[in-house]
């Protein structure tokens, strides 16, 4: 229950002989109260409203500034340098515009979990680690990346080492063709020819064998205790169909950038803005990462594992079959916490110029066309959206694996 | 057979043998070495592993920092690398321009101003920090009432009593960073604890106002909070009244860490058992007497290391205040480093290692502390 109103009327009925109701008995009334307070806090709420409101209107047709979304349609005449999707400077429209940039953000979000979740968890592993050198140096890593500002991350991997590369005319060559320099990465560019969908579709079918033999693989196990090898195997169904696949159905011709007079010729460029964002949101959230770890692997008692070890199981089999399974419970919901806090601080991106979606969005869209509210609205829209999107998720997953309590 | 007295067994040892010092492979630096580091093949690669990155990366950084670096120099030239000399951090940049990274722009002749609030803040936190400190209520209005008056006077001024306003444009530097995340926690506590009162309330308006606030603001980047709090605010308010650029910023922040702290406050109130709450029922307190004399004093006690967690988080998060124009510590390192006066290789390279020196210590010194209360609620816990 929460501590909201008494239980206990202030003025109780008197026993016995009936005295009339107290003088102040409405004032005292809880219910009444209650009521009163809420419809109070909705008025003052609504004249707040009504006074932005009113102060907005104002200020717009002051400033000549229109508003409704019908800037969406117009023509964003600007450049952004990163687009996954066709995008023209001449053509495209601001709502275009949204999309690159959320779909950049999108980017650097899948690719800076995946890279967070694997040092995080070697860090966080570490940490726990019998060997003094490796539990020292874990914590060190975590003490000196979570005290500094992400910020400061940012500007140092961009200003202090990408842009210390040299310049273009004097790119590092790196094996396999590709040039390294303070504009960036520039891998060679592959043409495909032949059915390169043909690769997708192999990998969807070993992903669909992987799955289909886990199942049997479990079942196999909970009904005779006996247990089949599947995940070496599946791994390398899910890597070598694809790679046979390529092989035999796609034919790729190779662009090699090469040095121009004023730039770099051909290939494919990596921005260093996206690797210097990518590099230190990972870094920086591992450590948040390990740290959640850590806590996992601690809540599962030593009893656990001891008793796991007297009833014959191997190390892996401890960690895969007991560790895990109960330390999971506890790292999602914090992880999945970190993912969000990664993709919202992906939005730093701002200040070393990736085009990410707030970038693009909330700093030159808004900019152009001068519609604030409007555009801030649609930034605020989409992060609650993906906000709740993942917090649903968590609900479903924490609701499945709730302990039964007996 | 004969029976030979005592003295006579030779085989019977009468002092105790001498008690043989364990082997050195079990005990001192070699048995630690053994169990902590070579305990297995597998332990010892990855021990010989570790210690080569950890020396492919702490050498160079020792050798930028201390060995390399330039300590003190008349002129930005000797910063410049030499032929067959080479130049690591150059700490005499930061010596010069150390008043900028500490007070922004602020006019040097009223500069003891800012140094009497550091101290006036410094007494302060210390009386709320310190657990067993007598009359901490005296402390708490200190805190929450006279050092924001006194404060405000101070650092903006008051030509009626002799100090001339210093408009917040000049303010910069580590000043900016400890006022936006002071007054970002100092608002926002208040703030947050009605939060997470109203979010408990079975008031239902009051109840959802609140929660849609606290996920609202949590649900979005702080960047988007500083961003509405700066191309907004001037919007929801007539023109005459439109705040400066400084007061924006903390809007923002208050509203940003105030959704932050109503969950922090939230976890405190839950830790609280509910026989307390019944039981001051049962005496009759009403809502506002049972949370201010037994469940917030309870609650906010065992949440004070969190709320410091959250100050820290604060005052990193304050470096973000750079993107709507102002000059906290982080920004006048962006702008010195890029002086073309101290145009060198390592400036940039400095001016960060400064900043992450700086920020490292205030934040490991507050964990810290967070930790050592931490441990004494736990143990007072446990009694």
């Amino acid at each position: 229950m929460a501590p909201g109103q008494p239980a206990v009327p202030a003025q109780g009925t008197p026993q016995g002989k009936h005295l009339g109701p107290p003088k102040n008995a409405l004032f005292y009334d809880p219910r009444l109260r209650s009521v009163v307070v809420q419809v109070l806090l909705c008025a003052v709420i609504l004249f707040f409203g009504w006074v932005i409101f009113d102060n907005v209107t104002d200020n717009l047709a002051r400033n000549k500034i229109t508003s409704g979304f019908g800037f969406l349609s117009a023509v964003a005449g600007f450049d952004i340098s990163q687009t996954l999707i066709d995008y023209s400077i001449s053509t495209s429209t601001n709502f275009r515009a949204f999309w690159v940039g959320l779909l950049n953000t999108l980017l650097i979000a899948a690719l800076g979990i995946v890279l967070a979740t694997v040092i995080g968890f070697v860090i966080g592993i570490g940490q726990l680690s019998n060997n003094w050198l490796i539990a020292k140096l874990s914590k060190g890593y975590v003490g000196i990346v979570r005290n500094i500002p992400l910020l400061l991350h940012l500007l140092f991997w961009y200003n202090a080492v990408l842009k210390a590369l040299p310049d273009f005319r004097n790119s590092l060559l790196l094996p396999g063709g590709a040039y390294l320099n303070s504009r960036g990465l520039i891998l060679p560019r592959a043409t495909l020819s032949g059915h390169p969908e043909l690769v997708l579709v192999a990998l969807a079918v070993a992903i669909a064998i992987a799955i289909v033999l886990y199942t049997k693989a479990k079942r196999q196990r909970e009904r005779s205790g006996k247990s089949i090898p599947v995940v070496l195997p599946s791994l390398f169904l899910i890597v070598a169909l694809p790679l046979v696949t390529a092989l035999v159905a796609v034919h790729a011709t190779w662009t090699y950038p090469e040095i121009g007079r004023f730039n770099i010729r051909g290939g494919a460029e990596i921005l260093p803005e996206f690797v210097a964002l990518l590099i230190a949101i990972s870094i920086y959230t591992a450590a948040f990462i390990a740290e959640v770890v850590r806590a996992g692997m601690l809540s599962v008692s030593k009893g656990q594992t001891e008793a796991a070890a007297a009833a014959g199981l191997r190390r892996g089999q401890i960690l895969k079959l007991v560790v895990i399974p109960q330390a999971s419970r506890v790292i999602i919901p914090p992880l999945t916490n970190q993912y969000l806090n990664l993709t919202k601080n992906s939005t730093l991106a701002v200040a070393i110029g990736y085009p990410d979606f707030v970038q693009i969005f909330t700093g030159t869209v808004l900019t152009s066309t001068g519609q604030a509210i409007e555009v801030v609205a649609l930034t605020l829209a989409v992060y609650l959206v993906i906000s709740l999107i993942t917090s649903l998720a968590m609900n479903i997953y924490q609701a499945r694996t709730r302990l039964v309590a007996r | 057979m004969t029976v030979t007295s005592a003295e006579d067994m030779v085989f019977v040892q009468r002092v105790p043998a001498k008690v043989l010092p364990p082997p050195v492979t079990q005990v001192g630096a070699i048995g630690w070495a053994r169990t902590n580091l070579f305990s297995s093949i597998r332990s010892t690669v990855l021990t010989f592993f570790t210690a080569g990155v950890l020396v492919w990366i702490a050498v160079p950084i020792i050798q930028f920092l201390l060995i390399d670096a330039v300590w003190s120099a008349k002129d930005p030239t000797a910063c410049l690398p030499r032929e067959g000399h080479e130049v690591g951090a150059c700490w005499a940049f930061i010596h010069e321009r150390i008043g900028y990274f500490t007070y922004g722009s602020y006019p040097p002749a009223e500069r003891w101003r800012v140094n009497l609030f550091f101290l006036l803040l410094a007494f302060g936190s210390g009386l709320m920090l310190w657990l067993d400190a007598p009359r901490r209520g005296l402390g708490a209005v200190y805190f929450f009432v006279v050092l924001p008056v006194v404060s405000y006077i101070l650092l903006s001024g008051w030509p009626l009593i002799g100090l001339p306003r210093v408009e917040t444009d000049l303010w910069g530097g580590m000043l900016v960073t400890i006022v936006v995340a002071t007054v970002g926690i100092v608002v926002s506590l208040p703030i947050g604890i009605l939060l997470a009162l109203g979010r408990q309330s079975n008031m239902l308006a009051v109840r959802f106002l609140s929660i849609t606030f606290i996920e609202f603001v949590r649900g979005v980047p702080l960047i988007t909070v500083l961003f509405m709090a700066s191309v907004m605010l001037p919007l929801f308010v007539p023109p005459e009244f439109s705040p400066d650029k400084l007061l924006r910023a903390l809007v923002g922040m208050v509203i940003f860490a105030a959704a932050y702290q109503a969950e922090v406050v939230r976890a405190g109130l839950e830790g609280i058992p509910q026989g307390q709450i019944e039981a001051a029922k049962a005496l009759g307190l009403r809502y506002w007497r049972l949370n201010s004399s037994i469940v917030l004093p309870q609650a906010l006690r065992i949440t004070i290391p969190n709320i410091v967690n959250s100050f820290i988080a604060l005052f990193k998060d304050t470096s973000l205040v750079f993107f709507v124009g102002i000059f906290d510590f982080l920004k006048t390192i962006e702008v010195a480093r890029l002086d073309p006066k101290w145009s060198g290789p390592n400036t940039s390279l400095t001016g960060y290692a400064f900043a992450a020196i700086v920020y490292f210590f205030c934040c490991y010194l507050m964990a810290s502390y967070a930790e050592s209360v931490e441990r004494r609620l736990g143990r007072a816990d446990r009694r």
